[in-house]
């Protein structure tokens, strides 16, 4: 990561654009808003919401996610954690008889091995969504929009990114207006 | 993944759970508690925090003493070496069942109406565990030895953990458990705090929210990672919580003594959990409901749920409960056979026949409508439910130990005033986090509620639509 990126993240970087952001009042409102702006050819949109609006991933192109393909691997860890950890105290490090119980055996190896598989896929579905989402994060540009708190409250906005090669200040504001945006502003940051 | 939280086609709004007019106000009623000046929470809150506080104050008393005295101040001795201690973990750590099912289990099961209670059942897991551990932690006698528990190379003993024992078992099941609860909880948590940051107004709130809101927007990619971890952490703790329970319960059934030594103990001992559980979030819910004016946002339809839900659970319980009186009379073995007649009829009998009066009799109540929706019965009912799981497993532990293979080594357990005020300060600890987290957190899932309202909106309007 670069200095440039960083202080950007930070947001002591120099102005930008960062996008036009246009305000909906409800979920509905939002996902058909979303499809017409993508139907016009745009790529780079987000949405904010103050809950997960059903049908805008597919509305606006946002992938599916990734998550699960990182859980199962650490999932597939625990387990042999717990496995080789089991193994190595009871049948290498410290063999012990008690109760004429074998060194090593799967049968009493199940409670622990569980245990650690929830354990390690539990810490990746939480620390590699954050990761994957990039948070946390003390500052975004989209802050900078006026109606911006309202985003956790009960407006649902709809973002053409400044990346968009489609992308006009402009231009933008009007496409996203005459698809019924409310508080439609262009967003520096 | 949206679809998992709001899919019209798979709810069923009727009478609508939530009754409010739009998100904003969703937000304002519930975010008003948090909010409000500290200074004007209503002097009942306060009086109440500080019993808590002080009952509080003499678990650590109790401890301490235990600690720098030992723990001959428990009246655990020969033959009891478990008493309340072991009762007063389950006890505890069943408690915590109900709110992993209310969170996880009800998500699967897509369950909407669990979204306004789940918030506050988590965080009850979280306090549940925190005040289970506090037994057998105290119970080692030395707490700062307690890392010997788990396996760290330690090169001064050369001394590994016997993994053939249950009881490691049980270490690393109620640790996985309450990392795994702290996980899911703080995940839920977090949009909501970005709503508390949003709307604060003070420097230090929009500080400590922003740092604990973690930079959330609400980003449509965010959501869809969130969800997707918010499903796997439903999935892999709904196993969970059954392995718990199971494994405490393998602390018992894998021994030889009379009465514990059964295959039936892993499904009884989750369905008492439950049961306890789901009682106890009664308790809160109707205190909190009643105190803090959240009657639009849990409703009776909410209860009346958890009340069915505390019917079947509680059947569960008197079924396990006949089966083991028939396995024992059915095994011809005359030590199970003995150890249920003394279970009934011994010296402990008063402790069996309030937990068969709690658990079995009264909650078949709840047959009756009207009982179901009575916040009297309700009430009471919720009480008399944990009264009767505490009796269940004192009498499991108590029977079975005062009374085992020779007559000449049985006993009778007695409680000693530090056994009393420390189970009693575990109570006041509970009490106090969690009216601690009702002022102080959003105890409703704000996001959550807002999505259940979307979906209730839309179904109405489709439903005028066609009328139309």
């Amino acid at each position: 990561m670069n200095l440039e990126l960083m202080k950007d993240k930070l947001g002591l970087g120099e102005d930008k654009l960062y996008g036009v952001i246009g305000a909906f009042s409800e979920p509905d409102e939002l996902v058909s808003a979303g499809r017409k702006i993508r139907e016009m050819g745009y790529t780079k949109l987000d949405a904010m919401s103050p809950f997960p609006v059903h049908g805008i991933d597919d509305a606006i192109g946002v992938p599916p996610s990734k998550l699960g393909w990182i859980v199962i691997w650490f999932s597939a860890m625990g387990a042999a954690t717990a496995l080789l950890l089991i193994w190595y105290v009871g049948a290498v490090n410290y063999r012990l008889v008690i109760g004429g119980k074998p060194f090593f055996d799967f049968s009493y190896s199940i409670p622990v091995t569980f245990e650690l598989t929830v354990l390690f896929s539990a810490f990746a579905s939480f620390l590699g969504m954050w990761a994957i989402n990039g948070l946390p994060r003390l500052y975004h540009p989209s802050f900078n929009y006026s109606q911006a708190h309202r985003a956790s409250d009960d407006r649902f906005l709809l973002v053409i990114e400044a990346e968009d090669p489609k992308f006009d200040a402009q231009r933008s504001v009007e496409h996203m207006r005459s698809v019924g945006a409310g508080d439609v502003e262009v967003v520096a940051g | 993944m949206s679809a998992v939280l709001q899919d019209p086609a798979l709810m069923e709004v009727n009478p609508p759970l939530v009754r409010s007019e739009d998100y904003h106000d969703l937000t304002e009623q519930i975010s008003a508690i948090v909010e409000g000046d500290v200074i004007k929470t209503p002097t009942k809150y306060w009086i109440t925090l500080a019993i808590t506080a002080s009952v509080t104050g003499l678990l650590g008393l109790m401890l301490a003493y235990l600690v720098s005295t030992g723990i001959g101040v428990w009246g655990n001795n020969r033959p009891i070496g478990w008493a309340w201690d072991i009762t007063n973990f389950v006890f505890w750590i069943g408690i915590g069942h109900a709110g992993t099912l209310i969170s996880a289990i009800l998500f699967l099961f897509r369950q909407k109406w669990r979204t306004s209670i789940n918030r506050s059942a988590e965080a009850m897991t979280l306090f549940a565990v925190m005040c289970a551990g506090i037994f057998p932690l105290f119970h080692t006698g030395r707490p700062w030895r307690a890392y010997w528990l788990f396996p760290i190379p330690n090169f001064d003993l050369n001394l590994w953990q016997n993994f053939r024992s249950p009881l490691i078992w049980d270490v690393f099941a109620v640790s996985t458990y309450f990392t795994v609860s702290l996980l899911f909880w703080f995940t839920g948590l977090v949009p909501d705090l970005a709503t508390l940051r949003d709307r604060a107004t003070s420097k230090v709130k929009q500080v400590v929210f922003g740092l604990l809101s973690l930079g959330w927007r609400g980003s449509a990619r965010h959501w869809s990672n969130y969800e997707k971890a918010y499903l796997i952490l439903a999935a892999i703790s709904t196993p969970l919580v059954l392995s718990v329970h199971s494994i405490v319960s393998f602390d018992f059934a894998t021994s030889v003594i009379p009465g514990w030594h059964t295959t039936i103990f892993p499904p009884y001992f989750v369905a008492g959990a439950i049961f306890s559980g789901f009682a106890c979030v009664m308790t809160l819910l109707l205190i909190a409901r009643w105190t803090l004016n959240l009657q639009n946002l849990i409703t009776m339809k909410h209860l009346e749920n958890m009340n069915k839900i505390i019917l079947v659970t509680g059947s569960v319980v008197s079924y396990a409960y006949a089966c083991e009186f028939f396995i024992a009379w059915y095994s011809g073995n005359i030590y199970e056979r003995f150890t249920f007649l003394n279970r009934a009829f011994g010296p402990y009998w008063w402790a069996a026949w309030s937990m068969y009066t709690c658990n079995l009799f009264i909650p078949q109540l709840y047959w009756f409508k009207s009982m179901r929706n009575n916040l009297w019965v309700m009430f009471i009912i919720s009480i008399t439910t944990n009264i009767g799981m505490w009796f269940e497993r004192f009498v499991i532990i108590a029977t079975s130990l005062t009374r085992d293979f020779l007559p000449s080594s049985w006993g009778y357990f007695h409680p000693t005033y530090v056994d009393m005020c420390t189970f009693a300060g575990t109570i006041g600890l509970f009490l106090t986090l969690f009216l601690l987290f009702a002022r102080f957190l959003p105890m409703i899932a704000i996001s959550e509620v807002k999505g259940v309202l979307a979906v209730q909106k839309h179904t109405f309007t489709s439903e005028e639509m066609a009328a139309k």
